[in-house]
């Protein structure tokens, strides 16, 4: 058997997730909103899709779940940062403890009991070109809907009305603010819809990489979703290639041990950070694209001037 | 002041005990403490479920409690005083890295009995037990020795510490010796517990030809990919069937209930002494191998129940020599059998003989 195949699909596997993640992340920071409680949210996501399928066997209900216990939580998360105008870093890392703990209360039963796999989509015919159907088209549905998701998002931000204003806000609420536009209606939505997509990452998780609960299961890929979106400079291709790199780099290391490559284990362990930090440090070595890119009012509460 | 605060606390705490057991045909009062949560399907539920046999066994003579999700930092002395003053005076520490809160805490209550896993520090009132888990792996690598086609097997663990070491070391002799051409590949994943990790160090080893793959991690992701694939898998510390019951071929599992039970009983009739450690394997029933799968054929399940009569009548030990390391070295002289009672034996860092590779430094 050729081992480069199911290699690469691994990758794409260990990937999607982050993508998940890190695109709803983009967005939440594009409207100038801090979130640092992905983590927290994946794991609530994963719990409550496991739940969710484990009673109606559906995996569809299973994700719908997910992505709404995703929202309930990134709500909570909005109302203290955005209405209560809390500190957005404080309030995210409380989230992920919360999440942490939630979670495991939530699925104390659920531990131990077993999913079957969600089955993989074989594209009629293209699935059975040698090699290229196998690489390509032969996933779970939500490896594809990750890249549509991805188009989505990248088509949003650079083209759609709603998606510049979003863009705006993130740089100067106040003149967004100044010009009619309601930075908290936009920015209440942006939060909204990362915390569905960290649910929906968190599900990936539990229902479609290893189907089953098992408590703080995300093991940082939050984390992780979140240096993706700040290396990869708010740019939605460049977070999804992070995403495929950090997979890839990970998958490699492992590979490597198994051909018995003499390198100490510990350093193979650090090569999928500091490969992805390296490779998109070199991609985005310009400090202009940075400034650019970078939401000016990230992280800071708005105040409506009367 | 709070260290003195907390002395006085102790001292108090002690005095009351002290006179409530002299008064009583109470109870005994046993507590055992989790790293995880009861329902971790592996580690912490085997020890939840002795203590559940342990309460059984014991009726109304004992009264047990358990305090899960206990990490292994200052917290634990916090939750191990607690318990000394609460009444408790046999208290299970089920984690290794208890060790050094335990120290303090037992200096402080010298008259509760304290019992800690894996460790290596006795005292007064301290003990210490641990399974012969090479033993387990043994038999694990007498099964994938027989079960294997393509003649590589597949170990993914966690860090290389002796007593992993030892693990794959032990399963790479008992697949040797039923079955000379078998190489073993190990993958390091530098973490005790990440499915998603642990998933793809399985995919990788399997795509790499391993159909017998081995884990010394927690969770049961590499039995799911092996029943995905359709290759063969090993559960550790609980049986973990049910997330691949065509591919675990069978596994090693704990049973602590009759150490917890001999203990408690020492307690009870004041035989009890500290600075023992204790190391229980098959024979014991601390080591318990997982059902074997149907699909072993009886030719090779006889073989396994051969080596399993000679592990536990000790006849046969998993380090008996000569046995090279994969560099060529001899680690053990011909004639000679390394045991848990050797210097060499908690310091094993080396690979034997037929493992791919060179160790992690």
């Amino acid at each position: 058997m050729n081992p480069i195949v199911p290699m690469i699909a691994s990758t794409v596997v260990a990937a999607t997730p982050l993508i998940y993640a890190a695109l709803g992340e983009t967005v939440v920071e594009k409207a100038g909103v801090l979130n640092l409680g992905i983590e927290g949210m994946m794991l609530i996501g994963a719990v409550a899709g496991f739940a969710a399928t484990l009673a109606t066997g559906s995996d569809f209900v299973g994700f719908i779940a997910a992505a709404s216990a995703g929202v309930a939580l990134s709500l909570a998360f909005g109302f203290l940062t955005l209405n209560l105008q809390t500190n957005q870093v404080a309030t995210g890392l409380a989230l992920t403890l919360f999440g942490i703990g939630l979670s495991a209360f939530v699925g104390h039963n659920l531990a131990g009991t077993p999913l079957p796999p969600l089955p993989s989509i074989s594209i009629p015919g293209l699935s059975k070109i040698p090699v290229v159907g196998d690489l390509l088209f032969h996933y779970d549905i939500m490896v594809y809907l990750s890249l549509v998701l991805f188009a989505g998002v990248q088509w949003f931000l650079n083209r759609s009305h709603a998606g510049l204003t979003l863009r705006a806000i993130g740089e100067s609420p106040s003149v967004a603010h100044a010009i009619g536009k309601s930075v908290l209606t936009t920015r209440y939505l942006a939060v909204m819809f990362g915390g569905a997509c960290a649910g929906v990452a968190g599900a990936y998780l539990s229902l479609v990489q290893t189907p089953m609960w098992v408590e703080g299961m995300s093991a940082g890929k939050g984390w992780i979703a979140l240096a993706l979106v700040v290396f990869g400079t708010w740019k939605p291709a460049r977070v999804v290639l992070g995403a495929y790199l950090f997979g890839g780099v990970t998958q490699f290391q492992l590979f490597a041990q198994g051909f018995g490559l003499p390198i100490p284990t510990e350093f193979l362990s650090m090569l999928p950070y500091a490969a992805t930090i390296i490779v998109l440090v070199i991609i985005c070595r310009d400090p202009k694209t940075i400034l650019l890119n970078q939401p000016a009012s990230l992280g800071i509460s708005f105040h409506a001037a009367a | 002041m709070l260290i003195k605060k907390w002395k006085y606390l102790g001292i108090a705490a002690y005095l009351i005990t002290a006179s409530s057991v002299a008064a009583s045909a109470e109870p005994l009062k046993v507590a055992f403490v989790y790293l995880g949560p009861v329902k971790d399907g592996g580690w912490t539920q085997m020890h939840d479920e002795a203590r559940q046999k342990l309460e059984k066994a014991m009726g109304d003579k004992i009264k047990t409690t358990f305090v899960e999700n206990v990490p292994e930092t200052a917290d634990s002395e916090r939750v191990f005083r607690q318990l000394a003053a609460d009444g408790n005076k046999l208290i299970f520490a089920t984690s290794f890295g208890y060790m050094e809160p335990l120290q303090k805490v037992a200096k402080i209550f010298p008259n509760v009995k304290f019992e800690h896993v894996n460790g290596f520090k006795t005292a007064p009132n301290i003990v210490v037990y641990e399974p012969r888990f090479e033993e387990g792996f043994y038999l694990i690598g007498t099964v994938a020795g027989q079960m294997t086609k393509s003649n590589t097997l597949g170990f993914i663990g966690s860090f290389p510490i002796p007593s992993v070491m030892r693990n794959i070391d032990s399963m790479t002799l008992g697949a040797l010796a039923v079955n000379p051409k078998v190489t073993m590949k190990p993958i390091w994943v530098n973490t005790w517990y990440d499915p998603g990790k642990e998933r793809q160090a399985a995919e990788t080893l399997i795509a790499q030809g391993a159909d017998n793959v081995a884990q010394n991690t927690d969770s049961p992701a590499s039995i799911q990919a092996a029943q995905e694939k359709g290759t063969y898998a090993f559960s550790i510390d609980a049986d973990m069937a049910s997330f691949g019951p065509k591919a675990q071929l069978t596994g090693t599992t704990e049973d602590w209930s009759g150490y917890y039970i001999a203990e408690t009983k020492k307690v009870l009739d004041g035989t009890w002494t500290g600075q023992r450690h204790t190391r229980w394997g098959l024979k014991e029933g601390m080591v318990v191998m997982a059902p074997l799968n149907a699909a072993i054929p009886p030719a090779a399940v006889k073989v396994f129940e051969d080596t399993k009569a000679k592990l536990v009548s000790g006849e046969l030990k998993p380090f008996t020599g000569p046995i090279d390391d994969n560099t060529g070295a001899e680690k053990v002289a011909a004639g000679k059998t390394m045991t848990d009672t050797d210097a060499s034996f908690n310091s094993v860092n080396w690979y034997v003989k037929g493992i791919d590779g060179s160790v992690p430094k």
